[in-house]
């Protein structure tokens, strides 16, 4: 795996929440399958999308993270039945929040990823990661309060 | 607004006297005519400081949570914004609907000292309202000003009513209005990213983090905060001016969204004078235009927009796409 880097020597960092029964599971088919993406994604496995707390999106913000996308099962296919679809709602408003408060909207993405997709998987963080890259650094969200303890 | 204000008085010391309730929530006077504040009555003695005038802005549903906690029945005086909070609070089950007698009263729109002060009046000693004119006595003589210019923000495009009333006080019924409260939100939105980013840090940066306008928030009831808990990172100011207290803000406004009454009340206490109206307002816009209108508060039962789905709901990337 290879980090994206601009010429500036500018390497996003990106949290990608991912649910442990279909894109967690596609992350790892894109592995097995010796499928690329961006070494500057960072993987947090949760039980289901619908575990991402609002909160969860903006402390990665808070932290340095320069985009952050959600992945969960299709549609139909939660693992949990229905978690997807309050994710799905969630993630609408909390996006739709950010892009009000002029946060540049390609920062903020949900996927649906199943456990057979490894390609799409792949597909989605590359094309995820060229977009950060081209948006640069996230200072709209970081927060000294967080920065400086650590 | 005096013969209301009698009749709220007279209504109040039967309940008293009568021992139906145990205390009357209502507005007591202020060290000046335009500061009146919340207050519990317990005794017709303590009445002669009660008051109900167009500077009586504040909505006295949430201190409901501790009165209906308490021995006996309370009796409350609820503008019609407020039985929205309080419909809200009931459904949420922090208010205990059997406890509590609701007196809706007229509104007839508050007024904003601090709208008053920017025309340039300072010691203000009472006001006179007569329609669309509004005589104000100062220490130094008497301006008319026009009530729609000095009127709260949240009352200037409100045409709510009253959802909930046991029994009520209402001698004159407001117009309705031809009103659109999303007006600013939809200028905002017209605005390019970097345009609504300077806009919002330029508010957002004033805030002292004096927590008002949580603590005054009817949908802001929890008993323990995530902003008072110093691990979480957001308990303080932050020591940063790029745009500082932004966390507080989408954390506050993503927390009662779907539930916030649009009551004003943040907006209100705000000492800093920041339009906080206008970020739950996007929220309900949103949630108006994507998952169907929706009023909070309007019912004191059913689901909430955000703790329901449809299947056929729009993914995020075409909710953003929808025209902004
Ligand atoms: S967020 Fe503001 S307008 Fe909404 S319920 Fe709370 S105080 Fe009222
Ligand atoms: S009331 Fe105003 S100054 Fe106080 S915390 Fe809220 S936004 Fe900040």
């Amino acid at each position: 795996m290879q980090e994206i880097t601009t010429k500036e020597g500018f390497v996003p960092n990106i949290v990608a929440f991912c649910c442990n029964w279909c894109s967690y599971a596609g992350a790892d088919l894109a592995g097995s399958s010796r499928l690329s993406y961006p070494a500057n994604v960072k993987i947090i496995r949760v039980p289901c999308s619908c575990r991402v707390n609002p909160m969860f999106v903006l402390k990665a913000f808070q932290r340095g993270a320069d985009g952050v996308i959600i992945c969960g099962c299709h549609p139909g296919d939660c693992h949990y039945v229905t978690g997807n679809y309050y994710t799905r709602r969630r993630m609408a408003m909390l996006f739709s929040f950010l892009d009000y408060l002029g946060i540049e909207r390609d920062r903020t993405r949900l996927e649906w990823v199943s456990a057979a997709e490894g390609a799409k998987f792949s597909a989605v963080m590359n094309d995820f990661v060229a977009k950060v890259t081209a948006l640069g650094e996230n200072k709209k969200l970081s927060d000294l309060r967080v920065k400086e303890g650590e | 607004m005096k013969e209301v204000e009698s009749k709220m008085l007279e209504r109040a010391k039967v309940l008293l006297e009568s021992g139906e309730v145990a205390r009357v929530i209502g507005w007591r006077k202020g060290a000046f005519c335009h500061d009146p504040e919340p207050a519990s009555f317990e005794s017709v003695d303590e009445l002669k400081d009660f008051v109900y005038d167009y500077f009586c802005g504040a909505n006295l549903s949430k201190y409901l949570i501790a009165e209906s906690k308490k021995e006996g029945k309370t009796a409350v005086f609820l503008k019609p914004c407020d039985t929205y909070s309080f419909n809200q609070l009931v459904k949420e089950h922090r208010i205990n609907r059997e406890k509590i007698h609701v007196i809706a009263v007229e509104c007839m729109a508050k007024l904003d000292i601090g709208k008053i002060k920017a025309k340039g009046l300072s010691a203000v000693t009472g006001v006179e309202v007569d329609g669309e004119q509004v005589k104000v006595q100062t220490l130094y003589g008497e301006a008319v000003l026009s009530k729609t210019e000095i009127v709260l923000a949240k009352c200037a495009t409100c045409n709510k009513t009253h959802q909930v009333k046991d029994e009520e006080i209402v001698l004159h019924e407001r117009p309705v209005r031809d009103v659109n409260r999303f007006a600013e939100v939809e200028a905002l939105e017209q605005m390019t990213a970097e345009e609504r980013f300077k806009f919002w840090r330029e508010q957002l940066s004033k805030c002292i983090r004096c927590n008002a306008c949580r603590n005054v928030c009817p949908a802001c009831s929890c008993i323990k905060c995530v902003f008072d808990n110093p691990q979480s990172g957001v308990a303080a100011k932050a020591n940063d001016d790029k745009f500082e207290e932004q966390l507080f803000h989408i954390i506050r406004a993503y927390h009662v969204a779907g539930r916030c009454t649009d009551c004003g009340e943040c907006s209100r206490v705000c000492p800093q004078g920041i339009p906080l109206h206008l970020l739950n307002r996007k929220f309900i816009k949103d949630i108006d235009e994507t998952y169907g209108e929706f009023q909070a508060g309007e019912s004191a039962e059913g689901k909430t927009p955000l703790t329901e789905y449809r299947e056929s709901d729009l993914e995020p990337k075409d909710v953003l796409k929808e025209g902004k």
